[in-house]
């Protein structure tokens, strides 16, 4: 459907659920891994801030879009971030996303 | 009724002044748009006829029920405030320190080498220190410290830092000169003492190889994430990190506490400033009721009785 990417997610068990999301509406990654109820707090609704929302890019992550200062920031911070670490809350959904691989990191 | 509001930072307007001063703001009604600040002093002028005061700077650390009516509130610094009823309008919740997976870690908390802020230098002055992160905060304090402890390392995870790139200089120039040790790629795995912290162990992330590093103190700077701190322990029902409430009013499961704004939650919640108004206004009229009971109450119309009639 146009406007629809796939995004993959890993879960603790090894399998592998497909979400649907629409890239014309604004969303964040974070935004939609709420929508279908993953275990992700967003305290501070999106503002980079709590790092809640923290996903690790198996694969795909080549082609998102590059880290704003407010997430360099914050992944910077983290304690326990992997080279792959990024904040889903500052993902928007774009075509670029298509079929990524992620896996919640508080799960990792 | 009269409302006192307490509040950990200096002033009021919570994340609005505090975090995004100079953001517009668009879904207000009656406001296209508002700078967020400016919705606040709008706001303080709008209450001033009700002559609220105010506690800032100070963070609730105890609400004790006394009795069936009363609650006595204690702040960090000492201070005691009486009320019939509380309501927590906290937000994000208090900023605390980001801590490290790393087990014992509380043990040494508490002035017994374990440290996640630095609020006096001097008081490192001579000691050896171990001081964990990447960002800037771990980069300036690193700068500032390397002539105050007499042995200092600065641990991060990464190869690389992210920080200003001035800081970041100063700091490598510091390790060429062997006036710190900078251990990089390297992720903390432990702590050990027995009253005190004597030694720290680490991991490289990439050779896997293990060091032990005799410090005494350990200062993880992984900067600071929203918890909702002490509200953890009033004994309200808590669901991923925000208090439940009856939507019918705003209360929580303890006689005489209200939550409202984004650090509630229910069924449909919408962490939006319309919200927040909405369950305010349902919120004060509860509260009225429970603390003047059996007072005949009527609803009034500011548009037919002004504010000052209130």
């Amino acid at each position: 459907m146009d406007n629809m990417i796939n995004i993959r997610v890993l879960h603790k068990d090894g399998s592998i659920q497909t979400l649907e999301g629409p890239t014309d509406m604004g969303l964040s990654l974070m935004e939609l891994l709420k929508a279908y109820e993953y275990d992700v707090l967003a305290t501070c609704g999106g503002m980079a801030l709590c790092a809640t929302c923290c996903v690790d890019v198996l694969e795909g992550g080549e082609a998102l879009p590059v880290m704003n200062d407010d997430e360099y920031f914050m992944i910077d911070t983290l304690p326990d971030a992997l080279h792959n670490s990024r904040l889903a809350c500052q993902l928007k959904l774009n075509e670029s996303m298509d079929n990524i691989l992620i896996q919640l990191h508080h799960e990792a | 009724m009269r409302c006192h509001l307490i509040d950990y930072l200096p002033q009021v307007g919570g994340q609005l002044s505090e975090i995004y001063p100079k953001k517009p703001i668009y879904d207000i009604p009656g406001f296209p748009s508002v700078l967020a600040q400016d919705l606040v002093d709008n706001l303080m002028e709008q209450v001033a006829p009700f002559k609220p005061t105010f506690t800032l700077g100070e963070r609730i650390e105890e609400v004790e029920k006394r009795g069936d009516a009363d609650f006595r509130i204690v702040t960090n610094l000492g201070t005691e405030i009486f009320c019939k009823a509380v309501v927590i309008a906290g937000g994000l919740g208090v900023f605390e320190p980001r801590k490290p997976a790393v087990a014992d870690l509380e043990k040494f908390e508490n002035g017994k080498g374990v440290n996640y802020m630095i609020l006096d230098p001097e008081a490192y002055r001579g000691k050896r220190m171990v001081l964990a992160g990447g960002g800037d905060s771990a980069l300036d304090w690193t700068i500032f410290l390397a002539d105050v402890a007499s042995e200092l390392t600065l641990v991060h995870r990464s190869e690389s830092f992210r920080g200003a790139p001035d800081s970041v200089n100063k700091v490598m120039k510091l390790a060429e000169e062997g006036k710190i040790n900078l251990i990089l790629n390297t992720n903390l795995t432990s702590v050990e003492g027995a009253d005190h912290l004597e030694r720290v162990t680490m991991e490289n992330s990439k050779t896997k190889e293990v060091s032990v590093i005799a410090t005494d103190y350990l200062i993880p700077l992984f900067g600071l994430s929203p918890k909702l701190g002490p509200i953890e322990k009033w004994g309200l029902n808590i669901d991923k990190n925000a208090i439940e409430v009856n939507t019918d009013d705003y209360s929580t499961n303890v006689e005489g506490i209200w939550a409202i704004g984004d650090i509630n939650t229910y069924t449909n919640k919408l962490k939006l400033i319309l919200c927040g108004f909405h369950e305010a206004a349902l919120m004060s009229h509860s509260v009225y009721k429970y603390i003047n009971p059996g007072v005949k109450y009527t609803m009034k119309y500011t548009t037919v009785n002004g504010v000052n009639e209130f």
